[in-house]
This record gives C-alpha cells, structure tokens and sequence, in this order.
C-alpha cells in the first residue's frame, strides 16, 4: 500500500469514527472532538517540524501552548485603568530595569574574560538588578493585584479582537523558543529533552503565580468570541429561519403549538451546533494554511537541507551549512505553530486556567500524535492529531462500557465492580503508552511514514 | 544569646531538617536517574512513575497488613511491607527492560529513542498506579510520627522557637545514608559492582573484556527499582502519595543528577542535597529569622522571600540552566553533554 493510499483509508475511517460518534451520542459532541482534533493536529504540526524535519527533542509544547493562551488573554480583554493608573508606571520602570540587568549581564560576560573578575561583576549585576528591579515591582504589583481583586486585579489586556490572538500567540512562542534555542540548543537530544520539559514546568509556574499578568489560578473568564453568541442567534430572524427550512420535514403538518415547541427547541439545539461549526471553519483553515505552508516547506530546498542536517550533522557542517543557525530557525518556527494552537484552543474554551495544563496532556499526548501520525510526514502528524484525540476522549466510554459488559454478572454494589467502573478512565493513558510502545516496535515509520523521494542520478 | 540561638532553631526546623529529608530522597532518586543513564546511556522518563509504582505495592501490601493486625510498633507499618514492594518493583523493571529497551538497544538506537520508548513506558506505569489506586492523596503513615515533638523541645531547652523532627525524616536520613554506603562498597568492591563501571566507562572495552552487558543491565534495573522503591515509600511517609507529584518530581532528580555530573554516583547524592537546599532555602520565607538577629527597628517589613513557593520546580531548573551553562559536566565532571 503506498502513502496515498494510506492516507485516504485514514482518513475515511476517522470520519467513519466521527460519524459513529455523531449517530450514537450527538452530532454536539462529535463537534467538540472534532475541533480539539483540529487544534491537535495544529500542535502535532509543530512539534513535526521541530522533530521530524531537523531532528529536535522539544518536550515543552505545554509551555509554548500555555504563552498562546497568554496571548489570547493580553490581546481580547479589555485594559483596566485603574491598574494602570495605579502600579503602570512603577511596572514600567521595573521592566526596563529588569532590561537593563539583562544587557548588562550579557556585556558583561561577553566583554570580560573567564575569571574571578568576570564571575565578581556578573554576580553583582544580577543581584543589584534583581533588587532595584523588585524595589519598583513589588509594590507595583501588591498595588495592581489590590484592584477589585474579585473581577480584576491584574492589567487586562488592549481590548482587540481575538483572532489578533492567534498571530500574538505565535509571536510570543516565537520569542520564548528565541531565549530557550539561545541557551539550551546545542545539548544532546536528551538533554535539550529535560531543559524544555524543565522550562515549560517554570511557564506554568510563572502563569499561575503572577496574578497581575493573567490573574494566576484566579483564571480569566469571558473571553470574546470570534464567532456568534448562542443567545442572539436564537433572537435573530434569519437564524430561526434557517432553522424552520432545515427542520422543514419534521415540522411539516403538525398544529401551530407543537410546531412553535418544537422549533424554539431546535433553534436551541441549532445555534450550539452552528457556533461549533463556526469555530471548525476557523480552525480547519489555520489548519489548512500551515498544513499547505508546511508540505512545501519540506519539499523546498530549505526542506532537503533541514533533513540533510537531521541525518547527519557532521557532513552538512561539511557542506557549509549553518546548524546551529538553521536549528534555532527551525525551532522558533516550531514554537511559533504550538503557540498558535495554543491560542486556539485558549479562544475555544474562552477562559485561561492556568491550573489545567498538565505535561500529559498538552505534551506527551502530542508526542504519541506525531509518533504514531508518522515523524517527518506532516500529513502523518494531522492525522496522527486527529486519531489519538479521538482515542483519547472516546477511551472513557468505551473502557467504561466495555468493564460494564465484562464485569455485569457481579451485580450492581459489587465493590470491585464500582471500583472498575471509576478507574476506567485512567485505562485511557495505559492505553496511549501502549499504542506508542507497539507503533514504536513493530511500525516506527508511523502510519504515513516520511515520503523519501529518490533522486533521478542514484537510479 | 537567646536571640541567636532561637533563630538556629527556626532555620533548623524550617531549612535544614526538611533540606536533609528532601535532599536524602532526591538523592535516592537521581541514584536512580544517573545509574541509568550511565549503563543504558537514556534520561529515563519512566522514572518517576516507577517510584509511583513501587509505592503504590508498598500501600497495598501497608493497608492488607494493618488490615490483619500487623504493625512495627512504633515505626511505620510500611517499612514491613517494603520488601515486598521493592520485589515487585524490580519484576516490574526487568519486565520493562525485557518488553521495551532490550529491542532499541540490539538495534543500538539513538538515546533520543530510548527516551520516547521511556515516556511510552511513564504512560503505561502512570495508568496502572492510578487505575488502581487512583490519583488521588494517600496517606499511610502510621506510628509514632515525631522522634522530638515542637512542643517538649520548647520545655526542654527554655527556648521560644520549637523544633520537630518527624520519624520520617529521622528515616530517610538513616535509611539512605546506609543505603549510599553499602551502594559505594558494591560498586567499588565487587565483581559485578567493577563490571557497571567498567562498562559505563567503555562499553567497547568492556565487553572486550568479556563483561556480560546484559548481566550488567540487569544488576542496573535491580538496583534502580530497589532505589526507587525506597526513595518514593520515604517521600510518600514524609509528605504523602499523590501519582503525579511522582510524576513531577523527575524535574528535581534530573536536575540532581546533571548538577552532580551525570553517570557519577557521587555527583547524584551531592546533586540531590544542593537541589533540595536551593529549593527550600529559596522559597524560605527569612522574616522571623531575620527578626531574631537585627535590632528591632530594623526589622524587614516584607516576608523576605525570594521567591514564592510555587516555585519550587522553576528553582531546580534554574539551578540546571546555570550548571548547563557556566560548567556543562556537573560537579563531579560527568559524560560531556
């Protein structure tokens, strides 16, 4: 079976399994899943093109998702002045300060030799920095987060609209993956492994601590929408309309009251329908533009050269490339696309809960996505995205349908029964490790394998 | 006088106790990590949630005892119940070893490899631990639970700052101190203890020599599931056990075990005190102690922290960045990076 073929029987048995969802629970639910798999796949790209066109171990996806998130939050909420008026300026202070210790820092190192002299100055820069640094922040700070501390208490944001967020939130993954690729490329693989996972971790932490940001495990709530409110669209005209003509044959023939209940009851059901739709158009074409943007960037000369360096560094050193250069690009680029999806999946819940990202989840699962999908087929990573999403989610009700079958002759209070029916959802990561394992062992191609073209003088 | 002396107690009960029980058990933990990497040449992601596993047989076969009687009268229950564990534990290792890494390492893979394999092996391990016992906190100390209460110190030496040194961490201390000592001895005298070192100095040489590597990997997983075991029943007696702060903990031993210098036993153990002392002296809040020693106008008005104690993660990773950049081989000179 080639590759094309491959990916068309994929992908029509994920719509067969999105179609079973859709017939058997609700077309609602099969929505949800379908738009966290769209966001997936987006993620799954990134982490694609760090790790299978060069080659880098980035376990921080968490950490770029949650900046994405960040992004969402400072671009859509509206500012609060009173915080501004109150700790802006000594914050401003604070951050130029904080700026400046960084230069400093940075001359420092450069411009002395290794020595105790360098090691004196630099400790003192950094110390002096951090304390007149915090003499502005502190009290910026305690004065900011005082501001109706139950609603506000932090900046806000500049009041734009969200899809600015999406942009943002690659921008921000970008500069992060800037600083991190500057300190921490240039390790061994697995090295770089336990640095990103370590720095995403510090992400975390920042963002649930640092309530003036984003308000910390206070959450932000309420974000605007890209896409129609439930609630007008069931007051509007043509909404209701619509849905008339689409009911049309069920409501054709019955009395006036049985038609007004059962059209307010399917414009209810409609317009959450609709508004899922909405955000899936949004998605699919994100997903759309750097699915095309990405397949030609591997097939480009840029694509050849990235692989060339992922298969043997020393020889396309040889050949004059920049490695070091190329791998930072390439893992800003990377970063950029996760803090996108991050974004995303931020303006999809319409909330930051910075207590919620959980490194099983927001990196390892996309590990298993690009793993399983095929690394260094971005094809494979869609689909790997949209594969182990659906598993992920569906493993619930089927493992707890499946204990119900295998374990109903025990009768309903029998404890171990109980104790099976609770516990099945946590089969769900046995499960993924599983499916990594085998796919590892027996297909570590992945379900698309890399298409590896050979060129016309080997022949 | 009495000034000085309250404020050696106040650090004592807030920083060097918890500093010696923390660092013991990270240390037993990047023993772990540092073995590993230093024979089977991978950062084992599993880790962790091995410690979770080891502890998780350590509280069932725990609850099963006290359920028909059993206890160790004034120490933890526990304690009885760790052989047990550590044996299933290391079935569960050699099994991983023989399901998972054997095959990568036939095939010599790239460590990049081995650390996915690692990581499908931390999802399985996690969802095992919290398919049967769930992810909730478990407690299963029981006991005495102090060795000197706050309260009797206090009465005893006249003083108004109390120290506690819970039977936990006179454990830990103890327990991993013996624990390094014999490891020591094996590695430095024993056949088998020469072959490990041996063949994590030179694979090549070693198996020259006629080391057998799959006896030398074997003694690594016995070794590392027995110390996992241990470090995550200490952990679990001194706090409490909770899946993913298992989990979470493997940030801490990798950075122990790079501080240290990677592949170096010695370097872990040092590795896991200066982790566990950065961490704590951190986010120690300094106020009172500080009250004690500077004439009372000068007192701080703020907490004197440095920084909160949510970020306790953040600091060992920062620790990791600063050995990456300033001295790339740890302490103890370690594998070059």
């Amino acid at each position: 079976m080639n590759n094309v073929q491959r990916s068309v029987l994929s992908f029509a048995l994920i719509a067969c399994l999105l179609l079973i969802v859709g017939l058997f629970q609700s077309w609602s639910l099969m929505l949800s899943i379908l738009n966290l798999c769209l966001i997936s796949s987006v993620m799954a790209l990134g982490v694609n093109i760090q790790w299978g066109y060069a080659g880098l171990f980035n376990v921080g996806t968490m950490g770029f998702a949650a900046l994405g998130g960040v992004a969402a939050v400072l671009v859509s909420k509206g500012p609060v002045p009173e915080a501004w008026a109150v700790g802006g300026w000594n914050l401003i202070i604070a951050a130029f300060l904080f700026m400046l210790t960084v230069t400093l820092a940075i001359i420092t190192y450069r411009r002395i030799k290794r020595g105790t002299l360098r090691l004196l100055v630099l400790s003192g820069t950094i110390i002096l920095g951090i304390f007149a640094t915090r003499y502005f922040s502190d009290p910026a700070i305690a004065d900011i987060e005082a501001v109706n501390p139950a609603l506000t208490g932090y900046l806000g944001g500049i009041g734009l609209p969200i899809l600015f967020s999406w942009i943002v939130g690659g921008v921000f993954a970008a500069g992060a993956a800037w600083v991190i690729g500057k300190i921490a490329l240039g390790l061994r693989s697995d090295y770089l492994a336990i640095a990103t996972l370590g720095i995403s971790e510090i992400i975390i932490a920042i963002l649930k601590n640092e309530d003036w940001l984003t308000r910390g495990v206070k959450n932000v709530a309420g974000l605007p929408r890209p896409v129609p409110y439930e609630i007008d669209l069931q007051k509007s005209d043509w909404f209701i309309n619509l849905t008339e003509w689409l009911n049309s044959n069920s409501l054709y023939g019955l009395s006036s009251i049985e038609r007004e209940d059962l059209l307010s009851s399917s414009v209810t059901e409609f317009s959450g329908i609709y508004v899922k739709l909405c955000y899936t158009g949004l998605f699919a074409a994100v997903l759309v533009i750097i699915l095309t943007m990405s397949v030609m960037a591997l097939n480009s000369p840029w694509g050849r050269m990235m692989r060339a360096i992922r298969d043997n560094e020393t020889s396309a050193a040889a050949m004059g490339k920049n490695i070091t250069g190329r791998h930072l690009q390439v893992f800003i680029i990377g970063s950029a696309v996760i803090g996108i999806a991050g974004a995303m999946l931020t303006t999809l819940d319409g909330q930051l809960t910075p207590g919620t990202y959980n490194p099983l989840r927001f990196t390892f699962l996309i590990w298993v996505m690009v793993i399983v999908g095929g690394s260094g087929n971005n094809l494979g990573s869609v689909l790997g995205g949209f594969l182990i999403w659906l598993t992920w989610i569906e493993a619930e009700p089927v493992g707890v349908w499946l204990i119900d079958g295998a374990t109903g002759w025990l009768g309903g209070t029998n404890p171990i029964r109980l104790h099976l029916m609770d516990a099945a959802q946590h089969m769900r990561l046995f499960m993924m490790g599983l499916v990594l394992l085998f796919v590892m062992r027996f297909n570590p191609g992945g379900i698309l394998p890399e298409v590896t073209k050979v060129g016309k003088l080997s022949n | 006088m009495t000034d000085i002396m309250n404020a050696t107690v106040l650090l004592s009960n807030f920083v060097i106790i918890p500093v010696l029980a923390y660092g013991s058990q990270l240390a037993l933990g990047a023993l772990g990590v540092t073995l590993v990497y230093g024979i089977l040449r991978f950062a084992n992601f599993a880790h962790g949630d091995l410690m979770a596993f080891g502890t998780m047989i350590t509280i069932l076969v725990t609850w099963w005892l006290q359920s028909i009687g059993v206890s160790f009268g004034p120490l933890p229950t526990a304690l009885l119940a760790l052989p047990v564990a550590i044996v299933f534990t290391i079935a569960m290792a050699l099994f991983t070893d023989r399901a998972v890494y054997r095959f990568y390492r036939r095939k010599r893979s790239t460590p990049a490899i081995f650390v996915i394999a690692s990581i499908g092996v931390m999802f399985v391990l996690n969802g095992i631990v919290r398919f049967i016992i769930g992810p909730n906190d478990q407690q299963f100390a029981d006991g005495e639970r102090f060795i000197i209460k706050a309260r009797s110190f206090k009465h005893m030496t006249g003083l108004n700052e109390g120290l506690a040194f819970k039977v936990s961490q006179g454990l830990t201390i103890g327990i991993v101190f013996v624990l390094v000592i014999s490891l020591f001895w094996f590695l430095q005298n024993t056949r088998t203890g020469k072959a490990m070192r041996a063949y994590s100095d030179n694979e090549d040489l070693a198996l020259l020599s006629g080391i057998d590597p799959e006896k030398v990997v074997m003694v690594t997983w016995i070794i590392t599931a027995a110390l996992a075991t241990i470090a995550g029943t200490l952990y679990g007696l001194d706090k409490s056990f909770k899946p993913f702060t298992y989990f979470q903990l493997l940030l801490p031993f990798f950075a122990a075990a790079i501080v240290g210098g990677i592949g170096k036993p010695v370097g872990a153990i040092i590795g896991g005190f200066v982790v566990a002392f950065s961490e704590i002296s951190i986010t120690y809040a300094y106020k009172k102690f500080l009250k004690y020693l500077v004439p009372e106008n000068w007192a701080p008005e703020g907490l004197v922290q440095f920084l909160s104690t949510d970020y306790k993660f953040a600091v060992s990773f920062l620790i990791l960045v600063l050995v990456l950049l300033i001295r790339p081989m740890g302490i103890l000179k370690g594998r070059v990076i």
